[in-house]
């Protein structure tokens, strides 16, 4: 199992550099003119004149032959050096590190009761197989599953801030925020409701779970529809299977086959999909996150990506890329705890 | 046949066709339902009447008002639906081409090429989808072939993965040992028995697909980075309805339809492609037959 670990991280190089390559060839689909202009601290910095700028490309060789260029510019981030990011006005490196935390609350939030929705809902369609529970689960996920975030996301502020002023988007209210940025508070993980308990402020507390109520709600009202699907369809996959009927035989109760014998199996493609749905949300979820202007890792890519920002997309890739291989790395581990038939070699 | 029969005889995949050739007509009528000024440019770009910014109530020449900038909501919805089928299917159908070519020799050639191939899917799929593509389409600027090219561009990998492993299913099934026994040429196992079975997963895909790419075009809209502003897309409409949603004078829902008419129209199209590929996926999938309504 060791072995198959380390397999799976001496890869991890490879594709790294070859994304860093992608999103350079993308940079470099650019001018050199435009790529001058992108990293130009400012538009006055541009206004010497036709030699001047001429001068700029050739003392940042942005007319360079492409691989050399990239050579240049995959050097610098092996060395550790990201980059500056102009979207977020600060290292990409520390922009990364400071937002991580944000997302990281957000999804964990969503993740629990997805998941534990998600089983619970399944289990119920499968065992009612056709009937009226199973139809309502199946037109619940279609829906959930067609209706767009950002217009669910829209009209949940539209109600719940716009008309009840129930929980108001951000993180925190200004209020809170000065609380959370003095002194006295001491950020120990960045997760506001986790600091709010560790410095023992009820207070701050209440206000980060305001503010996380309308993403966790979208966030899982999406993410639902899959994760039920899946755990209903192998749930019933697995209610036919021989040894479920050998249980049954034997005089088990309904309630037993189905919780000790047909869960425990039906929940291993469970385990892959919800290994998509956490490195999803861990990417940051780039919609729901602007909508609700909540300052994690997704709105940061994505204003970086409108903006051409390219040191913080490039970071925020690389970022997303270990991610998935670790998440991956967990899912394949845990299934081979869950399924002994599993063998990683 | 019998799959079209199948797909008939499930209330929901009804719901789905039925909602689909809804939007077909819609389709196909746009020039009567909302008919262009002679004035426009092009029929995609949406009137406008006058340059207020405030969205207007639904009234005469308006059905469903107008929205931030004057844009007539109702003429977008039409129009729009040529952009999402557009959209929809000309991003699926190449994608799915580009994916199932790549997919198909990854699965016969085998070893190096193969290899190589499915790290070249790997690198794409570490790239978040959204986030890639809006960093090409802001790189080819606005517009809706840029928008198309960025998602074909990032979207062809599930098609090449699922061809892929369906290819090297079948190869080891007992019916092409048995085809390849009784003499059958390599040309006719390809033809005759892989291809048209590994087949089936892949328009699963790409029907779902269909709903999933309009929605992330949306998106691209949304997110600023879509169409050409005034341009019939209903991603651009709801994004223009965004400033709006917390009304005026103490009614938070004073300009519900610049949310709603648009929001509306993106659901019940993904809805509807969902519905058919559900039911497609249940019907073609040979471990559910018997289990479900088909």
């Amino acid at each position: 199992m060791l072995s198959y670990a380390i397999r799976r991280l001496l890869f991890l190089p490879i594709v790294l550099i070859l994304l860093a390559l992608m999103i350079f060839a993308l940079q470099m689909m650019l001018t050199p003119m435009q790529r001058l202009a992108l990293y130009a601290p400012s538009p006055d910095y541009l206004k010497g004149g036709e030699t001047f700028i001429r001068s700029l490309i050739d003392l940042y060789g942005l007319d360079d032959p492409f691989f050399v260029q990239f050579g240049r510019w995959i050097g610098n981030v092996v060395r550790g050096n990201l980059g500056w990011s102009e979207t977020a006005r600060m290292p990409v490196g520390q922009a990364i590190a400071l937002l991580f935390p944000a997302t990281l609350e957000l999804a964990l939030f969503s993740f629990i009761p997805v998941i534990l929705g998600a089983i619970w809902l399944g289990t119920k369609a499968a065992t009612h197989h056709n009937r009226l529970t199973d139809h309502s689960v199946r037109v619940f996920t279609i829906l959930g599953w067609s209706f767009p975030d950002f217009v669910f996301g829209l009209l949940a502020l539209m109600v719940f801030y716009g008309s009840l002023r129930w929980f108001p988007p951000g993180r925190l209210s200004p209020a809170m925020d000065a609380i959370v940025r003095s002194d006295a508070f001491h950020r120990y993980t960045r997760m506001n409701v986790l600091d709010a308990i560790l410095n023992g402020n009820g207070r701050v507390m209440l206000d980060s779970l305001r503010h996380l109520v309308l993403p966790v709600i979208t966030l899982a009202y999406v993410n639902w529809a899959s994760m039920v699907r899946i755990m209903r369809s192998s749930m019933l996959e697995t209610l036919r299977q021989d040894y479920v009927t050998t249980a049954r035989a034997k005089g088990l109760t309904e309630r037993k086959v189905e919780n000790r014998h047909a869960r425990r199996n039906a929940l291993l493609p469970v385990t892959t999909v919800s290994g998509f749905v956490v490195a999803w949300m861990m990417g940051g979820v780039v919609i729901i996150e602007s909508i609700f202007d909540y300052h994690g890792l997704g709105r940061f890519a994505a204003n970086a990506a409108a903006n051409l920002d390219f040191s913080a997309i490039l970071g925020f890739a690389l970022y997303f890329a270990v991610l998935l291989v670790i998440v991956n790395l967990v899912v394949d581990l845990l299934y081979a705890y869950l399924d002994p038939r599993v063998k990683l070699g | 046949m019998r799959t079209i029969r199948q797909l008939l005889r499930n209330p929901l995949s009804v719901v789905g066709i039925v909602l689909l050739l809804f939007f077909v007509v819609i389709a196909a009528f746009s020039p009567l339902l909302a008919r262009p000024e002679p004035y426009q440019l092009s029929p995609y770009q949406i009137p406008r009447d006058g340059f207020w910014q405030a969205p207007r109530d639904p009234g005469p020449g308006h059905p469903f008002g107008t929205t931030q900038g004057q844009f007539d909501i109702y003429y977008g919805i039409v129009w729009g639906t040529r952009t999402a089928f557009r959209i929809g299917l000309g991003v699926v159908l190449v994608g799915a081409f580009v994916g199932m070519t790549i997919g198909a020799v990854a699965a016969f050639y085998g070893g190096m090429i193969d290899e190589l191939l499915m790290r070249l899917v790997d690198v794409f799929m570490s790239f978040p989808f959204l986030i890639a593509a809006m960093v090409l389409t802001t790189i080819l600027g606005k517009g809706i072939y840029q928008v198309m090219l960025s998602l074909i561009a990032f979207g062809w990998m599930r098609y090449a993965r699922v061809l892929r492993s369906e290819i090297l299913h079948i190869k080891e099934s007992d019916y092409v040992q048995a085809a390849r026994a009784s003499g059958a040429s390599n040309r006719r196992i390809v033809l005759r028995h892989i291809l048209p079975n590994a087949f089936y997963p892949v328009l699963v895909q790409a029907t779902m697909a269909t709903g999933s790419m309009v929605l992330a075009a949306s998106a691209l809209s949304f997110l600023g980075v879509g169409t050409e502003p005034g341009y019939a897309d209903w991603g651009q409409l709801i994004s223009l309805a965004r400033n709006w949603i917390m009304g005026k004078g103490g009614n938070p829902f004073a300009y519900w339809y610049t949310l709603v008419y648009p929001g509306m129209a993106i659901f019940l199209f993904v809805l509807a492609w969902n519905l058919v590929g559900d039911a497609l996926r249940d019907i073609l999938d040979p471990r559910l037959r018997g289990s479900t309504h088909a």
